[in-house]
């Protein structure tokens, strides 16, 4: 039995997208974005659920889900910490950030806090070398990124 | 230097706003579109020599014309906004400040090439510039530019917004399809004669959304206005970046043929810190690397960069200033194509894995000079034999580097 289903408002917008394909594979990746922002991180549940709801097999799902990094297949902290590690925002200092983080909130890449407040993640290329050093925090880009305005933003969470 | 096609309403607050857009031209271009039948717009941009400007620099009429116009099936546009080569962040820059401007192309090339559906993947980390151009096509439609009857020239298209996930290999056109219809995005094998990219088995045509961005300029000044700009082989303008060691770093749009080491001092300010310039990465980081003595005649444009060993790729520069060590750059871009190939075939996933392991072993002070020959095996094993052009080009790339930089590796080996 699966424990998951769509909010009415995921729901409402699985059925519009249902429109926007010539075939409803295409809905893949729409719905794991949905069941991520509903619930945080995607379920083998939730899988089972879209499988069925795209009359495929949940093995498949969790192929395409497993092959997309951005898709947590385990739950993460409140706020996800992305640094990007890439060779322009190397060249401007994001291992002395990536240092800095680590010391800061206890984790190495790829860890989650006891609190479960913060995970920090190592990823590529953010597409933002212009401005780099650059973090992905949650949805947001926090570029031109220095101790100082790391220091700000994150002791202002809560 | 800097000439303004594509960023031309970039500076103006609330360009992205489709109100402010009407004032500053967009969507202009409509009345001439459809006056003009698909064909002769396809001719239109053909005439320009617009080139893609995704990293490939194909010819977009030639693309265009592997459509059937007189098919029954339909047939589809797809909008590569996947933006995920190290050194590039161009595109982004059109969907914050204009991206009415990109509505537009994206009308222009539907019609051309007879599509009624568009699609416009987005990398899934561009978040708020997926927000941002979703509010342009909502209002788009609301203003009837999208719909059923586009602009009231009776002409129907939907456009709509699909977010990756997060893969680099995803921006590869085939890839990129394959991830549209909801699978993993892995490339597919390219049949040997030129034909069309396949959507659900529905003929259609990738482009990068700067190139879709620079079709409607042509449309209503014409391809002769377009070739004012630029050279013979490449005419008119691309949004060039600069990025790494660089004091003004961002995005310029500047016509093609101009020289880059004036680019890099009078745009870019030169290198940062005062240091001297090693080295330039032209086109995003799967472009060979050129030591600084070898860009003092290269001009930005596809011949040129081709004829010093390198490519135009993406146009997005990384500057290496003198203290760069250039095994511990190579290092992080092989940590970047180890982790972003799709694993399809057996040489890349495992020979971008050992060159990395290698070369962390020579930045560890324990490789050997043996190793460095390891490395150029490995990449004739990339060369060739792969189902997309991912192994090959990082084969090339290292090679580059291995090769320009050959005592830098030596020195750090026993
Ligand atoms: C590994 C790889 C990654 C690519 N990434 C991108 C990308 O992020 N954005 C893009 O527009 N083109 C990318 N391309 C090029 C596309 O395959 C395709 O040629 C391009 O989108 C076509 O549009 P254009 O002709 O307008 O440039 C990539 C190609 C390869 C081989
Ligand atoms: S060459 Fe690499 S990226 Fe391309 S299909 Fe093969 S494994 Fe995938
Ligand atoms: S290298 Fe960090 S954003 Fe491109």
């Amino acid at each position: 039995m699966s424990g998951f289903s769509f909010n009415k408002e995921n729901e409402e917008k699985f059925q519009a997208l249902l429109q926007r394909y010539p075939n409803k594979a295409s809905l893949c990746l729409p719905s794991l974005w949905m069941i991520q922002y509903q619930e945080g991180w995607i379920s083998q549940e939730a899988m089972v659920y879209l499988a069925q709801k795209l009359d495929t097999t949940p093995m498949e799902i969790q192929s395409i889900a497993s092959f997309y990094t951005m898709f947590n297949l385990k739950p993460i902290g409140k706020y996800h910490i992305q640094l990007c590690k890439t060779l322009s925002c190397m060249l401007n200092g994001s291992e002395n950030i990536r240092d800095y983080l680590i010391k800061k909130l206890g984790i190495k890449p790829g860890e989650t806090s006891k609190d479960g407040k913060f995970t920090l993640s190592l990823v590529e290329c953010l597409g933002s070398c212009g401005t780099a050093p650059v973090i992905q925090l949650n949805d947001d880009y926090i570029q031109n990124v220095t101790i100082e305005k790391l220091d700000e933003i994150l002791d202002g969470l809560k | 230097m800097i000439v303004k096609i594509v960023s031309k309403n970039f500076d103006i607050p609330n360009s992205h706003k489709l109100d402010v857009a009407l004032k500053h031209g967009r969507y202009t271009s409509l009345a001439k579109l459809f006056s003009m039948s698909p064909l002769e717009v396809i001719e239109e941009v053909s005439q320009s020599g617009l080139r893609g400007k995704g990293g490939g620099g194909a010819h977009t009429g030639d693309k265009w014309k592997l459509i059937p116009q007189d098919s029954q099936k339909p047939s589809y546009l797809v909008v590569n906004a996947d933006e995920s080569e190290p050194g590039t962040f161009k595109d982004r820059q059109i969907l914050e400040f204009d991206p009415h401007l990109l509505i537009e192309g994206i009308i222009n090339a539907s019609y051309a090439i007879n599509a009624h559906h568009a699609y416009v993947y987005i990398r899934g980390e561009y978040v708020f510039w997926a927000k941002r151009f979703q509010e342009a096509i909502d209002e788009a439609y609301a203003a009837g530019y999208l719909g059923k009857n586009v602009g009231g020239f009776g002409y129907a298209l939907e456009l709509t917004l699909h977010r990756g996930a997060g893969a680099y290999i995803c921006g590869e056109k085939s890839a990129l399809l394959e991830s549209l219809e909801g699978k993993r995005g892995h490339p597919r094998l390219k049949p040997q004669g030129k034909e069309p990219e396949w959507f659900f088995g529905a003929p259609s045509v990738v482009n990068n959304v700067e190139t879709i961005a620079s079709v409607p300029y042509i449309i209503q000044n014409g391809a002769t206005a377009y070739r004012q700009f630029g050279t013979e082989c490449s005419p008119g303008t691309m949004l060039f970046g600069l990025s790494g060691h660089i004091n003004n770093p961002g995005i310029y749009e500047l016509p093609f043929g101009i020289s880059m080491k004036e680019v890099i001092e009078k745009i870019g300010g030169g290198v940062k810190g005062g240091k001297r310039l090693k080295a330039v990465i032209p086109g995003g980081s799967s472009v060979c690397i050129l030591k600084a003595d070898e860009i003092e005649n290269v001009t930005l444009d596809y011949e040129s960069l081709k004829e010093h060993g390198s490519s135009l790729g993406t146009g997005g520069m990384i500057i290496l200033d003198e203290d760069t060590s250039i095994p511990k750059a190579m290092k992080n871009l092989f940590e970047f194509y180890h982790h972003e190939s799709c694993g399809q075939c057996t040489p890349c996933r495992e020979g971008t894995g050992w060159v990395d392991k290698i070369l962390k072993r020579i930045l560890d002070g324990e490789g050997k000079k043996e190793d460095f020959d390891t490395m150029l095996d490995v990449c004739d094993m990339l060369n060739g034999k792969t189902i997309c052009v991912f192994a090959p080009s990082v084969a090339f790339i290292a090679n580059s580097y291995l090769s320009k930089f050959k005592d830098e590796f030596y020195k750090l080996c026993k």
